[in-house]
């Protein structure tokens, strides 16, 4: 059972009049996680749409200390970190229970410029929580292609629609072999909630992907960033797993696709939505893109089903 | 080199409006219709400002960027919005 909106905690952790846009899935998706992980917590940001979000000196939008640090070393000044605080309490400097250490990135930090140094860190299973929030584009700087936009996606690198598939960076990390990885999105925030309890409460590596449709990037109508995260789950554009020490299971509605009790709903609704796809719409072979986007989508729910059998 | 003060530290403290009033960038209003509304909190939950008071379902408008995610996710439709005037 997930746990209900009426039970999440009250503690804010983002604060009213910080500087994202309106809508935002990051800042959306940063409060349930706020809600999770309590004030005890370290918060390291690397470039991307949160650091802009903090707002300005001498404010700061955020209720946790803040580090900003380079684009590439969200893992390795993570990892820093957590074994820094480890020794601190160990020789007495620091009263009370252990921070937990977290990076919230983005898809560009985590997929691309920051693979490097998050490898090396799930490698040496450090005890730290690395949030990816991933809105599928460099949207800091204007929505350029990174390695998490999807198939035929529009952005200012890939005018004519991206031709290559996005990659799956969720399973990349379960393949590392670290205690816990999981994906979420922010329209089912009770799910998000109770998977960060669950990562705050296992020693070492953590991995937590959250889909956050990004209203401007994907350009699709500002009320509707709920919906269309809501969209990408059921039409199994994204699923809803975990996976605790490389055990797969599937969480609610993604469960039912995978066990074929439901069938995701086809794609066409959820890529017409957006305006990142409009021009693949109105070309020529327009029926053929949209039946590789469904063709990238159905692969990786059969491959994702075939993973989940491997239970040891 | 000079030597840096603690004036020019560069550290922010948490704070409300860290963006300014970021209610001024609103374009619509969410107005809450009390006698809908049945305090089911979704717009609490999904509100990415953390302007709405889960009890009392109110909205602080000092700092609401009127994004209007919460009049689509209310059930009951007790939310609308309605356009700012000058």
């Amino acid at each position: 059972m997930t746990t209900s909106i009426k039970k999440l905690p009250d503690i804010e952790q983002v604060l009213s009049g910080n500087g994202a846009c309106g809508g935002c899935p990051a800042t959306m998706a940063l409060r349930i996680v706020g809600k999770a992980l309590g004030s005890n917590a370290i918060m390291l940001l690397t470039p991307s749409c949160s650091v802009a979000s903090m707002g300005m000196t001498p404010k700061l939008g955020y209720n946790w200390p803040g580090i900003n640090i380079c684009f590439a070393t969200a893992g390795s000044s993570a990892s820093g970190i957590a074994h820094a605080v480890e020794i601190m309490q160990e020789k007495g400097r620091l009263p009370g229970e252990l921070p937990t250490i977290f990076s919230w990135v983005g898809d560009g930090g985590t997929y691309d410029i920051g693979f490097q140094a998050l490898s090396a860190a799930a490698e040496r299973n450090d005890n730290m929580i690395h949030f990816c929030y991933n809105n599928e584009a460099y949207s800091n700087t204007g929505v350029q292609r990174s390695g998490a936009t999807p198939r035929g996606s529009f952005t200012t690198t890939t005018p004519t629609g991206k031709r290559q598939p996005k990659k799956n960076m969720a399973l990349l990390m379960l393949e590392h072999n670290i205690p816990y990885v999981a994906t979420a999105t922010v329209a089912y925030p009770g799910d998000l909630y109770d998977k960060v309890v669950k990562a705050k409460n296992i020693p070492g590596m953590k991995y937590i992907e959250i889909l956050a449709p990004c209203y401007l990037g994907w350009q699709f109508d500002m009320p509707e960033t709920v919906q269309m995260s809501r969209m990408a789950v059921h039409s199994g554009a994204w699923l809803l797993w975990e996976a605790e020490n490389s055990i797969i299971s599937f969480n609610n509605p993604s469960s039912h696709i995978i066990s074929g009790k439901k069938d995701a709903d086809p794609v066409d609704e959820y890529v017409m939505k957006q305006g990142r796809f409009n021009r693949l719409l109105k070309g020529p072979d327009a029926t053929q893109r949209i039946a590789e986007i469904q063709g990238d989508i159905d692969r990786e729910i059969a491959f994702m089903r075939e993973r989940a059998k491997i239970m040891i | 080199m000079k030597s840096v003060t603690k004036a020019y530290r560069p550290i922010s403290w948490p704070m409300k409006g860290a963006g300014g009033d970021t209610g001024s960038w609103r374009t619509h209003r969410p107005v809450v219709d009390t006698q809908i509304c049945t305090k089911c909190q979704l717009c609490w939950v999904y509100c990415p400002e953390a302007v709405i008071d889960r009890n009392e379902i109110t909205i602080d408008y000092r700092y609401c960027k009127g994004c209007g995610v919460c009049a689509t996710e209310c059930p009951t439709g007790a939310i609308s919005m309605v356009k700012e005037e000058e």
